[in-house]
């Protein structure tokens, strides 16, 4: 199968987030309108200036006309894009996709959710007619069947799994605390996580991602005219996706310890970039922690650990922000909070700010590294889609 | 020779004790204790659950299946077909449903023996009263299946129908407003004074009917609302030939009769007399005579074995259940309404748990698929998983799932021969799961969304030993 790949062909010039919480004063439209306007200032471009775009969201609006009536874009394309909470990546791997291809000089990828107006707990996905067998858990239990399933594996106790998955809750909350626009800013400890109630599994509400409100944006250009909107762009090295075939639900070989969509992503994306060693190759990487239990095995997934090994490498501090692979600076899914479609290009945010060297300085990373590494996934534990990229500060 | 060939009995594995029921309301209650049907459990679901072993033992599809209960899940559309759908039946069988009281059972039943052709009947019901009253502790839950028809190699007749009487009269001594969950009732002593010279007058008959005297029966079994009404019947047959009800269940309203009849065919002997007395808006006797075949023919567990593997339910979670008290919901949204176009696609899956098997790997698809994972082109084939068992791979409890009563259950199983199944799990305590624990399957009623039953099929832990989860 061919993944070429559109290595160092499109630059990121511009980026905004706005903060992440429960905005129960915006709408949807000020939120689109809020992120765009700090993401065009970033790039010194206009709505004009923009050639395209692409839109995301899980399920807070429908078609391109939710982006372009808010910014009241006259004669634009505008794409709408969904894949579950990878939403966010996926638009910004078409626009870079559109640019690249030539059809268009720029584009700008925008995630939004609105997801506090349900008067439900969670994330709640809108009722498809259906025939009534399909499976109704929470998000939270499907990820919590990875916890036993691991510990048995590898011969763990279940307590011991559990405490270093609170630990990475820990972590993500202490760079959270350090983030300005993050939903949850106290830090908080492995153990008083332990003590909570369980809600899914061995997880407790301190297990998952925030539920919040929230939209972040990117403007893409081709690299060779990246310099005309900012000195420092961001190349993209590498863009991956991988739609599962469902066959963790109905295969007796898989294990409930790995995410194979993750895996194949990340092994595409290497292969993109040229990266044969990412431990030593990247600087930072923003992982899809929705539950604490998914950042363990992503650690096993992405190649950062030995199987089996993920959860002492986080006992020993591996991924904290003064670690040698420091993993959700901004705090994660976890402490940044999770809207779904614009959680993909927060990712990227964080990945913008600390290869910048603009991330607050009590948060910034220490190694001088040049590229990073993101993923974003959507789906559960069996059947997924999942998205990895990888991005510089340096064209190769 | 035409008679009863199979039968098969469901009663859940929930028990109130209502020894408990004081602690709640001051009043009411008993020493006894009464089976519970689970919240996902409806009359419908119950009578696939009897029907099930009933036809397991290379039993040929029956030309009629005829469902009795008083407490249908729907009315102005046939529940049986669903019984029919489950037990994957042909659409050559008529299935219909038999609506009313425990004689409508008994007369169903009858009716069957004297008919033609192979006909399941099945009795299902729930009983609920009101809190405190009598027929909260004395009702039970259950199901009870028996096929009837002609003698043959593979299915041969344990047991025929050698005489019947009856004594129809009118009186009310209980009533159910259409709707309402609890039957109402008039002084017992009132009923004991109705149907004494009924059950003499039908007894009679009855063996008149069938040419014995009333003290050559061997076995009898007395099915009536009030346990002192049964008690205190005068049959004429032996004394210690009436067999006692099962312990602990309670009665069962429409299942009750074939309940009782179970449990006599369950130790009857070749060549033995039995009769059936059912006591409902007059009397209805019948009296079986057993054959040779009763011997090697019987199920795998009998009705009383089944009865005996026991999990408490908290009187609370009862009244819960049986929605005389509502509890706050979770702060989720309620599963939508089941497509109905959208379930009549794949009656074979949510119905009959039919999966696919890739003819080439042997692969099994939950649900089926048209495509195989791989390489391999080979065609589908259907594979019924239904009695399939299984363990568990791993598992999680869902306590912020909506669920009619949290928290959800559910657990990742692997079946023995192939096919893999995320599947929410029932009749288990939270607490008691473990990787590796045995699964069988059965057939329960999701959720109710708009008045439609979402059926499909749950996983359930495999208990061959008594009393477990007390």
């Amino acid at each position: 199968m061919a993944s070429n790949g559109i290595r160092d062909k499109v630059a990121i010039v511009g980026m905004g987030v706005i903060p992440f919480k429960e905005h129960w004063d915006k709408s949807l439209d000020d939120m689109i309108i809020d992120a765009a306007d700090i993401t065009f200032a970033s790039a010194g471009m206009t709505r004009e200036d923009v050639d395209a775009y692409w839109f995301g969201t899980s399920q807070s609006a429908a078609s391109g006309l939710a982006l372009s009536v808010p910014l009241r874009l006259t004669g634009k394309p505008v794409t709408r894009v969904e894949n579950y909470c990878a939403t966010g990546s996926e638009s910004l791997r078409q626009a870079c996709y559109a640019v690249a291809s030539g059809a268009y000089d720029s584009a700008m990828a925008l995630g939004v959710e609105k997801t506090k107006d349900s008067g439900y707990a969670g994330l709640n996905a809108f009722p498809i007619p259906a025939d009534g067998t399909k499976r109704s858990l929470t998000a939270a239990a499907t990820y919590a069947l990875m916890l036993p399933a691991y510990a048995q594996k590898y011969g763990l106790d279940e307590d011991e799994v559990r405490f270093a998955i609170a630990r990475i809750a820990q972590k993500n909350h202490f760079n959270g605390a350090r983030n300005p626009l993050a939903q949850f800013r106290r830090e908080t400890s492995a153990e008083s996580i332990c003590n909570m109630a369980a809600v899914a599994g061995r997880l407790s509400v301190f297990d998952c991602a925030g539920v919040a409100d929230g939209a972040a944006a990117a403007i893409v250009v081709r690299a060779e005219d990246a310099h005309r909107y900012t000195d420092t762009p961001i190349y993209v090295k590498a863009l991956s996706m991988v739609s599962g075939n469902g066959g963790g639900l109905i295969d007796p070989e898989f294990s409930f310890t790995t995410m194979p969509e993750c895996v194949m992503a990340a092994e595409d994306a290497y292969r993109q970039a040229g990266i044969t060693d990412p431990l030593a190759e990247l600087a930072m990487a923003e992982v899809h922690d929705c539950f604490t239990i998914t950042e363990l095995i992503l650690m096993e997934d992405l190649g950062f650990a030995p199987r089996g090994t993920a959860w002492q490498e986080v006992m020993n501090g591996t991924y904290n922000l003064d670690g040698s692979m420091p993993v959700n600076t901004d705090g994660g899914l976890k402490a940044f909070g999770h809207p779904v479609g614009a959680s993909g290009l927060r990712m990227h945010f964080e990945a913008w700010l600390q290869l910048r060297g603009e991330a607050p300085e009590d948060r910034r990373i220490a190694n001088d590294r040049s590229k990073a590494l993101i993923h974003n996934l959507g789906g559960y534990p069996g059947e997924m889609v999942s998205f990895v990229s990888i991005v510089g500060r340096e064209l190769d | 020779m035409r008679g009863i060939i199979s039968w098969g009995a469901h009663v859940p594995y929930r028990r109130l004790d209502c020894s408990t029921i004081p602690e709640f309301f001051g009043s009411g209650g008993g020493r006894t204790s009464r089976s519970v049907a689970s919240f996902d459990e409806d009359t419908t679901s119950m009578a696939v659950e009897a029907a099930r072993p009933a036809m397991r033992r290379g039993i040929a599809a029956p030309d009629q299946l005829w469902f009795v209960t008083t407490d249908p899940a729907y009315m102005d559309r046939t529940n049986a077909t669903a019984v029919h759908a489950a037990l994957r039946l042909p659409e050559s069988t008529i299935a219909m449903d038999m609506i009313g009281s425990s004689r409508t059972a008994a007369g169903v039943l009858r009716n069957a023996c004297e008919g033609r052709g192979t006909t399941a009947v099945v009795g299902s019901d729930i009983r609920v009263g009101l809190p405190t009253s009598p027929d909260e502790a004395a009702g039970g839950d259950a199901a009870a299946c028996v096929i009837i028809g002609d003698d043959s190699a593979e299915a041969p007749v344990v047991a025929r129908l050698v005489g019947s009487g009856v004594a129809t009269r009118e009186f009310v001594d209980r009533w159910r407003i259409p709707g309402e969950p609890q039957t109402r009732t008039w002084d017992e002593r009132f009923s004991e004074n109705v149907y004494r010279p009924l059950v003499a007058t039908a007894f009679s008959a009855a063996c008149a009917d069938a040419g014995v005297q009333s003290d050559e029966i061997d076995r009898a079994a007395v099915s009536c609302w009030s346990a002192r009404v049964a008690k205190r019947a005068k049959l004429g047959a032996p004394d210690g030939a009436t067999v006692p009800p099962l312990e602990g269940v309670g009665w069962t309203g429409a299942a009750d009769p074939m309940l009782l009849l179970q449990v006599m065919l369950d130790h009857a002997q070749p060549d033995e007399l039995l009769a059936l007395v059912v006591m409902a808006d007059g009397v209805d006797v019948q009296i079986y005579r057993t054959t040779d075949a009763i011997v090697t023919n019987r199920p795998l567990r009998s009705v009383a074995e089944q009865a005996a593997i026991t999990g408490d339910v908290p009187y609370a979670k009862f009244l819960s259940w049986r929605g005389l008290i509502a509890k706050d919901p979770p702060r989720r949204p309620m599963p939508a309404r089941t497509s109905a176009v959208a379930a009549a696609r794949v009656t074979d899956w949510k119905f009959g748990l039919v999966g696919s098997q890739d003819s080439g790997t042997g692969d099994v698809y939950l649900p089926p698929s048209r495509r195989s994972i791989g390489e391999s082109e080979a065609a589908m084939v259907e594979i019924p998983m239904a009695d399939a068992e299984g363990t568990i791979v791993t598992f999680t409890v869902d306590k912020l799932a909506w669920s009619p009563s949290p928290p959800i259950v559910f657990a990742v199983v692997d079946f023995d021969g192939g096919g893999r199944m995320p599947i929410e799990l029932t009749d288990v305590d939270p607490d008691d799961v473990s990787i590796g624990d045995r699964i069988e399957l059965t057939f329960r009623c999701l959720s109710e969304t708009d008045g439609i039953a979402n059926y499909f099929w749950k996983g359930r832990p495999v208990r061959r030993e008594q009393h477990h989860g007390e």
